[in-house]
């Protein structure tokens, strides 16, 4: 016990060997552990990412070994290249728009499903059905029912003397008839906002209610804070949602013009007028279709970068937020 | 124990080897393009089995089956596995994963050029040599529209040709007897057959100029306006050529008829499907299509009791002397780079776009032009009127087709995304705007080094 203590106090070198032995062993074993991870992180995410950066200063056709030309890619996307600001554009309109409309319509929704006194399940079945259409038929439909000409909801709309528009086949109706689709289909989120009001302990509502807090104050100074997390979540998710919104966007703009066929063709896409030609939608085209690989990767790597600053501040932002109110 | 400084040094050579070994394989993925050489044929012994990729489905899947099958009676050793529904991307992405069928078919030619050039295809001309094939036996625009820049990487398999179609019944009760042969006839018969209702929109409309719509597409149009893509210096020559203001004036003078880009949009979105039953033409909806000579299968198909009959597209005043000609495209079949049975493809390449049997099967069954000339004159050739129209414009030495280039469909897009802001009314100068579309399909061709 003496000499143990003693070698507890002073370790010998013999000890110490075998201390560090124990930590090498332990560490192989966690980095056994660990390796399938880190080889997926390192096959689909870190050699992707290398390897998009390397393209996008080269010429690169996916057949042919790519040519290094420098910067020249990123210089066609800022001065000659004109589709690419369409298109970053009508995706920073999603962004922005959508995201916006997707987290208020999921918490509105939720907020009434949390407040149902019986048909719970039903209501809360039927607005999370939508997410289980596949997107092309969804949009299918959707393009059938605002179809300007025979869609029940322009029939509708002129029964009680509004004209309802063109919808997907108007260049300034066509983004706003995506985030329709969009919201249609977002029961997922509300789902998770469901889960996250029902979580809110009842015991704050009746306190605020004894100090006199009306419904909105209820819902700023109780609700809020306690489901803000899932909010900031719901943020980021419609953010990359819209990131990469891809095939509604392509199918409402063939079923719109009158064609199904736009497998293997470009001359539909982003119809009307490129309203409906996404960042994502320019990027595979470009890459797949026009073998311009190495300006597809260019264009990678910016979204990456701009994407990745976005995400890194509205997180920031809304941590600050966070603990101010906390420390408040 | 923390990691020694040789520890860490080796991890990093470690990690840098592993880094290059990733970026070397990356960058080396892709093998030389073939050519030069030819494959032999395949031994009477030699069991094999070619893919085929097409896009063909449900019939006109199994009409072009058919007519690959036929190889079987040269080569009944050889199976034939046709693939159904792959489009340009899936042959495009399974060519550049290194596992492309032996046999690829595209509805498009819009893609040659960057299939050619990119030697995603092979170079037929010394399959063509060695077996010394004669292609003057398929005319100039469709032998043109299969090879770029010199070099022949697909076949003409079967042929589409472009004309009017119109509804007889329409025509004679609005007193017009014969389909119109120039722009001004054409707007004229159409502004008598357009009916309106009583709120002014569209019930049925002469002639729907709206655009990409159906086969209204810019370069559809562009042969009977005399209007090519390309300049003599292989820049795109939109702006100065008089062929593409006239043929977009032509069409904005229609949609103003018709009541404004709104009204069009209106009715055209009540319009069904271009390949379904529903087709505004199908319907009487419309009294003047212009389509491809497949239609008169859908018709057979869909519409039974439509009477309608085909004639030339009429062409620009000015150009009285190129009616009977107009737009051709096609299908067409070639060996993709990487194929494990390039002899055989080359034998069944040959065996369904040059035996005069076969070709003439599959344009009965698909209702397309059988490609070479001999088949034309076929007497197993179903001589339907309205397909004889097609037949003759085939014939006529005036067909156009689209000039072949290295970017795709890029051109196509840029001068049909064009043609839908003008006819909105979005471009106020019309020189200026297709100025506009030069720059951008110059920019497209200086990427892959073309253009002048």
């Amino acid at each position: 016990m003496t000499s143990t203590l003693a070698e507890k106090a002073s370790p010998s070198a013999p000890a110490t060997a075998r201390a560090g032995a124990r930590r090498a062993k332990r560490r192989r074993t966690v980095l056994f552990f660990m390796a399938p991870a880190f080889l997926g992180f390192l096959i689909f995410f870190g050699y992707p990412l290398i390897a998009t950066v390397y393209y996008s200063f080269t010429r690169y056709d996916l057949i042919n070994p790519p040519q290094f030309i420098g910067f020249d890619n990123y210089v066609r996307m800022f001065t000659t290249e004109p589709l690419v600001g369409t298109a970053a554009y009508n995706t920073l309109w999603l962004v922005v728009i959508l995201t916006v409309c997707r987290v208020t319509f999921s918490l509105g929704i939720a907020s009434v499903i949390s407040r149902l006194k019986s048909g719970v399940g039903l209501v809360r079945t039927l607005c999370y059905l939508p997410t289980l259409a596949p997107p092309a038929a969804a949009t299918l439909a959707f393009v059938f029912v605002f179809n300007p000409e025979f869609g029940p909801v322009n029939r509708f709309l002129r029964l009680v003397g509004i004209d309802g528009g063109l919808w997907f086949n108007s260049p300034e109706m066509s983004k706003p008839a995506l985030t329709l689709l969009a919201l249609w289909g977002s029961g997922e989120l509300m789902i998770i906002i469901l889960a996250a009001l029902l979580d809110v302990p009842t015991e704050q509502y009746e306190a605020a209610e004894l100090d006199g807090a009306g419904l909105i104050r209820r819902f700023w100074h109780v609700t809020l804070p306690s489901i803000s997390p899932v909010l900031l979540f719901g943020v980021v998710n419609s953010i990359i949602y819209a990131l990469q919104f891809f095939t509604q966007a392509i199918v409402a703009a063939s079923a719109s013009a009158g064609t199904a066929d736009v497998a293997g063709n470009s001359k539909l896409i982003g119809a009307p007028q490129n309203s409906t030609l996404t960042y994502p939608i320019w990027l595979y085209v470009q890459g797949f279709r026009y073998f311009n690989m190495g300006y597809a990767a260019a264009m990678a790597v910016l979204l990456f970068i701009v994407s990745s600053g976005f995400t890194w501040i509205l997180v920031r932002q809304l941590r600050k937020s966070q603990h101010q109110e906390e420390g408040a | 124990m923390p990691p020694t400084t040789r520890t860490r040094r080796g991890a990093l050579l470690v990690a840098a080897a592993a880094a290059s070994v990733l970026l070397t394989s990356a960058c080396s993925g892709a093998a030389a393009p073939s050519g030069g050489d030819t494959a032999a044929a395949p031994g009477k012994d030699d069991k094999l089995t070619l893919t085929v990729y097409s896009k063909f489905t449900d019939r006109e899947y199994g009409v072009v089956t058919a007519g690959l099958n036929k190889l079987k009676a040269k080569f009944p050793n050889i199976e034939i596995k046709h693939e159904g529904n792959q489009d340009d991307d899936k042959l495009t992405q399974s060519i550049r994963g290194g596992n492309p069928p032996d046999v690829a078919i595209s509805f498009y030619t819009d893609n040659l050029g960057a299939w050619c050039s990119t030697g995603s295809f092979q170079d037929l001309k010394p399959y063509i040599d060695r077996d010394k094939i004669d292609l003057t036996q398929i005319p100039d625009a469709v032998r043109n529209y299969t090879e770029y820049q010199g070099k022949r990487c697909a076949m003409p398999m079967l042929a589409d040709v472009y004309g009017l179609y119109y509804n007889k019944d329409m025509f004679a009760a609005k007193g017009i007897t014969s389909p119109p042969k120039t722009t001004t006839e054409w707007f004229e018969d159409a502004k008598k057959l357009t009916e309106f209702n009583p709120d002014g929109s569209i019930k049925v409309a002469g002639f729907l100029p709206s655009m990409p719509f159906y086969a209204n597409q810019a370069q559809y149009w562009a042969p009977n306006f005399g209007a090519p893509f390309l300049g003599p210096d292989g820049k795109s020559d939109l702006a100065s050529n008089p062929g593409w203001k006239a043929m977009f004036e032509f069409q904005k003078k229609m949609i103003d008829f018709l009541g404004g880009h709104d009204k069009v949009e209106q009715f055209k979105a009540g319009l069904g499907d271009e390949y379904s039953a529903d087709n505004g033409f199908h319907k009487g909806k419309l009294a003047m299509i212009y389509d491809g000579e497949f239609r008169t299968a859908f018709l057979k198909d869909q519409a039974p009791t439509l009477n309608y009959a085909t004639a030339p597209a009429p062409v620009l005043d000015t150009m009285a002397d190129h009616y009977g000609g107009g737009f051709t495209t096609g299908t067409i079949i070639a060996i993709p780079k990487g194929a494990k049975n390039p002899g055989a493809a080359w034998e069944l390449i040959k065996q369904v776009t040059l035996d005069t049997d076969t070709l003439v099967d599959m344009a009965n069954g698909l209702k397309n032009v059988p490609s070479t000339k001999a088949s034309l004159t076929s007497p197993k050739l179903d001589l339907q009127p309205q397909f004889k129209t097609f037949l003759d414009i085939y014939d006529s030495g005036k067909l156009v087709a689209n000039q072949t280039t290295p970017i795709g469909d890029a051109h196509l897009k840029a001068v049909n995304d064009f043609a839908e802001k003008w006819q909105a009314g979005s471009v106020p100068d019309l020189t200026a705007g297709l100025a506009k579309v030069d720059a951008q399909i110059d920019d497209e061709l200086k990427q892959k080094g073309a253009g002048g």
